[in-house]
């Protein structure tokens, strides 16, 4: 016994604030790093897209804030097309790198994986604090890819690195797009505004984001492979864990190849090679080796640079998604009281869609001018994850079947999301047909559905796994008052927003254009443009309720017990909220599945899985079910 | 779902729910994973852990030098041949001959020759310098034949695959000195289960880097 003791304290609690709470080497507290970095970065991604509607509403309208802010970006308070595509470039950066990549699996995953299967922690906690600190720095560089073109002074902080690296050209940041399209994203300064230093930073900062998640994946793969506690099959884990478990295999498959590709189109950008630049370039009414400032250059291909990003972009989607899933089915189960319908199945699921992400990329590419057999094949794998999506959405519509449930926040987040993942993935079916996709591919629909499918869906997610472990992280409720307030507004919000974006983009409008009043046939489609910016006001606007409910409840929340939301998984074994090393030195034992709800003869209607027949009250009467 | 309600057969029967019977996933032995002993005691060390580790990192390399691979297959249009350094056949065999010592330094710790491990680790270490010298005088060939850094795709990839090899490789060059500076702190000792397993895994990725570099080295060769 003593051995066993001695083994669990690999390393001891700390106690001064440094090694405690910034350079922790605590799972649980590098996950609420994650968590409170994400929170951050939402809050610069929000503010981003409220600037936006604002421009798209009512263009023309003088925001003197702006200009006292961005003096080159919006002179005279009105915002120009390039401050807008560059609004457009860091929002989706920052959104789908910071926030739905954090969140969802650093944060909740690196809080409550190891708990859930019984670890003390991580594999390596040293790597596990870097892959945090590195992903930190790639958010610091990303603000600076924001300011470093719009404001002289910091232009020349990093004049030092190179003459690419001299900003203040007068945009505020980037404008290629999140996807950083070559051959333009390659050139250099000479593609025009918004190609110049602030591109280097934003490309470094997603090498720096690459390596960071890398080490998280790692970490992952090897923690649930390798310290699963006595009894803890792989067909016992939670959703959640297997949900994880995928996503790492992801991320550890797709960002070595955009860190290949950041690399490349890195050495384009500041040593003048070719990757992704052909021959006989004219841009900027300049011909490529005519001009000092635009050197020759041949040989590349911009393709290749779509090819090597979506083949990280589309798993990336998943790695934003899976996560959600893995809570949505733990939360459903756990207020429905009843299993979760199909766990076998929810498991090959999840897998099924992990595998089939990485051989649809070309759908992101179909107006390349790629071929028409290529077309149909990324078509065809393209529909068929609709399948094992099929099976996640009936598999918790079964598990809601008949049961009574439970209408916590943290349910209807859930719920939510359920709802968000089916109206966002049936659009998927219609652009995933390349024959459609030809037509609608730069329209607003494709912001509507992606939006609604990875975006709000994985958001939602996140909100659901917030209001529902909040009490074990901190040891006290989030608000559920002001939580269903604040879902309700959300949730009516977001469909408010973007449901009309499909109407729009049937119609032809075009994305990320700064202004729409120019054009004829879009003239009629204005109000919609208003009223989804109003929606958003108010749903942004919902969010603040939302930070302060998080604030106001880690210090004055109703406070909760070990198990306040009867579940059955490991974390609620333990105290609340978790001791550094998880289980105060004894790690729990598992007897049964993640979730034996309702099981028939039993007294109770939860059995936990560190539960042994014994200790079951009522006996030896029960029985787990097949799932 | 009609099981969990009508069944009432199921609801004597002695059982342990969902997933493998306990004791025991997968239902062989307590654990499974390689962290607990068979009577279910904690072990504070887990040769499985390095090994699951280089293996999950050698995944992540790889997909980076299968995308940088395919740029490369898809950026050669048969325009510009370059000719190959003669000095990266003398690299090839090089590094291929240090995973031949190397696996005779794991053969030796394997005998518990303490001696000879660090022998055989200090020939490769010598061998994986040469290898990285003999890529830097390829490039000066490289550039004597007017094959520049910046130019054709083709002509710097020759530069950037042996660039992004050497420096996994000099990756494995500290993993080396790690092992030595290891096996001089306890020589005398008796072979600890942590330094075998910290010797296979830096073995794996030593002759992981010198597999890559032979498929590196075959794709600028016979694809021009």
């Amino acid at each position: 016994m003593s051995e066993t003791h001695e083994g669990v304290h690999r390393h001891p609690a700390p106690t001064g604030f440094i090694r405690k709470y910034i350079f922790s080497l605590d799972h649980k507290v590098i996950g609420i790093q994650y968590i409170i970095l994400a929170l951050a970065a939402v809050l610069v991604g929000m503010i981003m897209s409220l600037l936006m509607r604002l421009q798209l509403s009512w263009p023309g309208t003088n925001w003197p804030i702006l200009e006292t802010f961005f003096p080159t970006g919006a002179p005279g308070g009105l915002m120009t097309p390039e401050f807008y595509l560059s609004l457009v470039t860091m929002h989706g950066t920052i959104m789908v790198f910071f926030v739905l990549t954090t969140a969802p699996q650093g944060g909740f995953g690196n809080y409550f994986l190891p708990i859930q299967i019984g670890a003390e922690d991580m594999a390596f906690p040293v790597l596990n604090m870097m892959s945090f600190w590195v992903t930190f720095v790639g958010f610091i560089v990303i603000l600076f890819a924001i300011v470093v073109e719009g404001n002289q002074s910091i232009g020349q902080w990093f004049a030092a690195l190179g003459p690419s690296f001299v900003g203040g050209s007068g945009t505020v940041g980037p404008i290629g797009g999140w996807t950083g399209y070559a051959p333009l994203s390659a050139l250099g300064k000479v593609a025009g505004p918004g190609q110049g230093a602030g591109m280097n930073f934003w490309v470094i900062s997603i090498a720096i984001f690459c390596v960071g998640s890398l080490l998280g994946a790692l970490n992952f793969i090897t923690t649930l492979l390798n310290m699963r506690t006595k009894g803890m099959s792989l067909m016992r884990m939670p959703l959640t864990c297997w949900a994880w478990f995928t996503t790492a295999v992801l991320a550890l498959l797709s960002f070595p190849v955009l860190l290949g590709g950041g690399i490349l189109l890195l050495l384009d950008r500041v040593a003048g090679t070719s990757f992704f630049i052909p021959g006989g370039l004219y841009v900027s009414g300049l011909l490529s080796g005519s001009n000092p400032n635009f050197p020759l250059h041949t040989g590349g291909s911009p393709i290749l640079w779509q090819h090597l990003f979506w083949f990280f972009g589309h798993p990336e989607v998943y790695i934003a998604i899976l996560p959600g899933m893995g809570a949505t089915s733990h939360i459903l189960a756990t207020f429905a009281r009843k299993p979760v319908f199909g766990y076998r199945a929810m498991v090959f699921a999840i897998f099924a869609i992990g595998l089939l992400g990485f051989f649809v990329w070309g759908h992101h590419m179909f107006i390349s001018g790629m071929s028409p057999y290529s077309a149909v094949a990324f078509s065809i794998l393209t529909l068929s994850i609709g399948v094992p999506s099929a099976v996640k959405t009936f598999n918790w519509l079964g598990t809601l079947w008949g049961s009574r449930i439970r209408f916590t926040t943290a349910m209807l987040f859930a719920l939510g999301f359920v709802s968000l993942f089916v109206a966002g993935g049936i659009s998927g079916l219609i652009l995933g047909q390349s024959s459609l996709d030809l037509a609608m591919h730069d329209t607003y629909i494709v912001t509507g559905h992606f939006h609604l499918v990875m975006g709000v869906a994985s958001i939602f997610g996140m909100f659901a796994a917030l209001y529902f472990w909040f009490p074990k992280m901190f040891g006290r409720f989030l608000g559920e008052g002001l939580g269903k307030f604040h879902f309700w507004i959300t949730f009516i919000g977001v469909y408010c927003i973007f449901m009309p974006m499909h109407i729009m983009g049937i119609a032809g409008m075009p994305r990320r254009y700064s202004q729409f009043t120019e054009y004829e046939f879009l003239k009629g489609l204005h109000p919609l443009v208003v009223f989804v910016s109003v929606a958003a006001i108010i749903t942004i606007a919902t969010q603040f309720v939302f930070y302060f409910n998080v604030i106001w409840s880690v210090f004055k929340g109703k406070k909760a017990g070990d198990n306040p939301w009867e579940a059955t998984t490991l974390e609620w074994n333990t105290a609340t909220p978790p001791p550094h090393d998880n289980f105060a030195g004894i790690l729990p034992t598992v007897y049964r599945g993640p979730y034996e709800f309702a099981v028939p003869g039993a007294p109770r209607d939860f059995i936990m899985q560190a539960e042994a027949d014994s200790e079951v009250p009522g006996g030896n009467g029960h029985n787990g079910h097949k799932h | 779902m009609a099981t969990m309600v009508t069944s009432t057969k199921s609801v004597t029967k002695k059982g342990t729910g969902s997933g493998a019977k306990f004791p025991g996933p997968n239902g062989k032995k307590p654990g499974g994973n390689g962290w607990h002993g068979d009577d279910g005691s904690r072990r504070k060390f887990s040769p499985a852990r390095y090994r699951i580790t280089m293996w999950v990192v050698l995944a992540a390399v790889i997909m980076m030098f299968a995308a940088l691979s395919s740029v490369y297959i898809m950026s050669v249009h048969g325009e510009q041949r370059v000719a190959m350094p003669h000095m990266f056949f003398a690299s090839t065999g090089i590094i291929l001959f240090s995973s031949w010592t190397l696996s005779r330094a794991k053969r030796s710790l394997q005998l518990e020759q303490s001696r000879r491990y660090v022998n055989w680790l200090l020939v490769t270490l010598a061998l994986g310098l040469a290898f990285l010298s003999s890529q830097l005088i390829g490039w000066k060939e490289l550039k004597d034949a007017g094959v520049y850094f910046v130019g054709q795709p083709h002509s710097s990839f020759f530069y950037f695959f042996t660039a992004v090899h050497g420096a996994h490789l000099l990756g494995g060059i500290f993993l080396l000195v790690f092992l030595l500076i290891k096996s001089s702190m306890n020589i005398l000792k008796p072979e600890t289960e942590k330094r075998n397993a910290w010797a296979a895994v830096v073995a794996l990725y030593w002759h992981a880097m010198g597999a890559i570099w032979v498929w590196l080295f075959l794709l600028l060769l016979v694809l021009k």
